[in-house]
């Protein structure tokens, strides 16, 4: 299991939108990059994240080798009712993780 | 008479509130402003993530025997608020200065009767990380121990020692040319007041010690070993050169 830091706030006044940001600790290894010995370092990626409120998609998003280690993603959301978040990460070498956070709206 | 005393103090009440500002700058006060928003948002951080790994270390005991770290200290937040800020500090037992991250090794190896981590371990540096946190925000205070007044004093010595091929100290660049730049890089004043910390370069959490061999790797010289005397001597040092100076670790490094 990865550390995550998610920054969600716990109550929000319907028809607010709200600002929801995830950390999640991976090393995000590119696949490109020798170790000390020469040898290619095996590409360890987290390629897809989502964000689902009740269900309903919020943001998804792909990542590359590009992006840096422990990807840090922000977004925004219109606050209509309360629910749960889940937040998922799927990557390389069978990679996977979601986190839930209960919101209420008032 | 006494008037005269009287108007002497004033004046020298006055003195010291023109007193010059100090020159120090932290690595934090030369970073972009996106840097600076990373260390000052806990949840932007990466390096609070190795905390958390360090905050779990502190409560598991190592085996069914043996303590946690939490069994004897209790809570860090008040056990361990202030320590990071006297360390490299003199041992009695191995009657040598030690730093933050030995210091935790040797409890896991009296204490708990444990393998001690590798140095630059994950464990180690999340440990040490959590440790750190605790004294974030209080001025760095260097014991007045005179047994440190040696190794202190070797340190300082190192710190001016030309070394490797480029035939450079760490004064040259970081008293001397602090504010110039290496290349595109601005070059710090290099304080040591946020180990462990994340740097960007990195892509992770690292330990002064880390910080340092990179530093003998860049001048080309022969770069000791961790845990290695003259990097705990170096550290007594820069300790000292940042004295009164706020400890803000986990710190953010570009």
């Amino acid at each position: 299991m990865a550390r995550t830091l998610l920054t969600v706030p716990p109550t929000a006044k319907r028809g607010e939108v709200i600002e929801l940001r995830t950390l999640i600790a991976h090393i995000m290894e590119t696949g490109f990059r020798p170790d000390a010995n020469g040898q290619v370092k095996p590409r360890d990626l987290i390629t897809r994240f989502t964000c689902r409120f009740n269900g309903e998609l919020v943001c998804s998003a792909e990542l590359y080798p590009a992006v840096a280690a422990n990807p840090y993603l922000s977004f925004t959301m219109l606050a209509t009712e309360s629910g749960t978040l889940s937040f998922s990460w799927e990557g390389d070498n069978g990679f996977s993780q979601s986190e839930s956070v209960v919101l209420t709206v008032t | 008479m006494k008037r005269w005393a009287a108007a002497l103090s004033v004046v020298a009440c006055c003195l010291n509130a023109t007193a010059q500002p100090d020159p120090r700058r932290s690595g934090f006060d030369d970073m972009s402003p996106q840097t600076q928003a990373m260390q000052r948002d806990d949840m932007q951080n990466p390096a609070m993530l190795t905390v958390q790994d360090g905050a779990a270390l502190w409560e598991r005991a190592p085996s069914a025997s043996a303590k946690a770290c939490s069994g004897c200290h209790g809570t860090a937040a008040t056990s361990m608020r202030g320590v990071a800020t006297r360390y490299p500090a003199f041992d009695n037992t191995l009657k040598k200065p030690i730093d933050l991250s030995q210091r935790i090794n040797q409890c896991r190896e009296r204490r708990q009767q444990s393998a001690p981590f590798a140095p630059e371990s994950a464990e180690l540096l999340a440990l040490e990380s959590y440790v750190a946190l605790q004294s974030r925000g209080m001025p760095i205070a260097p014991p007045a121990d005179p047994r440190l007044q040696a190794p202190r004093a070797r340190g300082e010595a190192l710190y001016r020692q030309r070394i490797g091929q480029l035939d450079l100290s760490c004064a040259q660049c970081h008293d001397e040319r602090a504010g110039g730049r290496l290349g595109g890089s601005l070059i710090p004043q290099g304080h040591a007041n946020g180990y462990p910390l994340y740097r960007l370069e990195w892509q992770a959490v690292g330990s002064l010690q880390r910080r340092l061999r990179n530093c003998m790797n860049g001048v080309r010289a022969e770069v000791p070993g961790y845990g290695a005397p003259e990097f705990v001597e170096l550290a007594l040092y820069l300790a000292w050169r940042d004295r009164g100076m706020k400890l803000e670790s986990p710190a953010v490094r570009p």
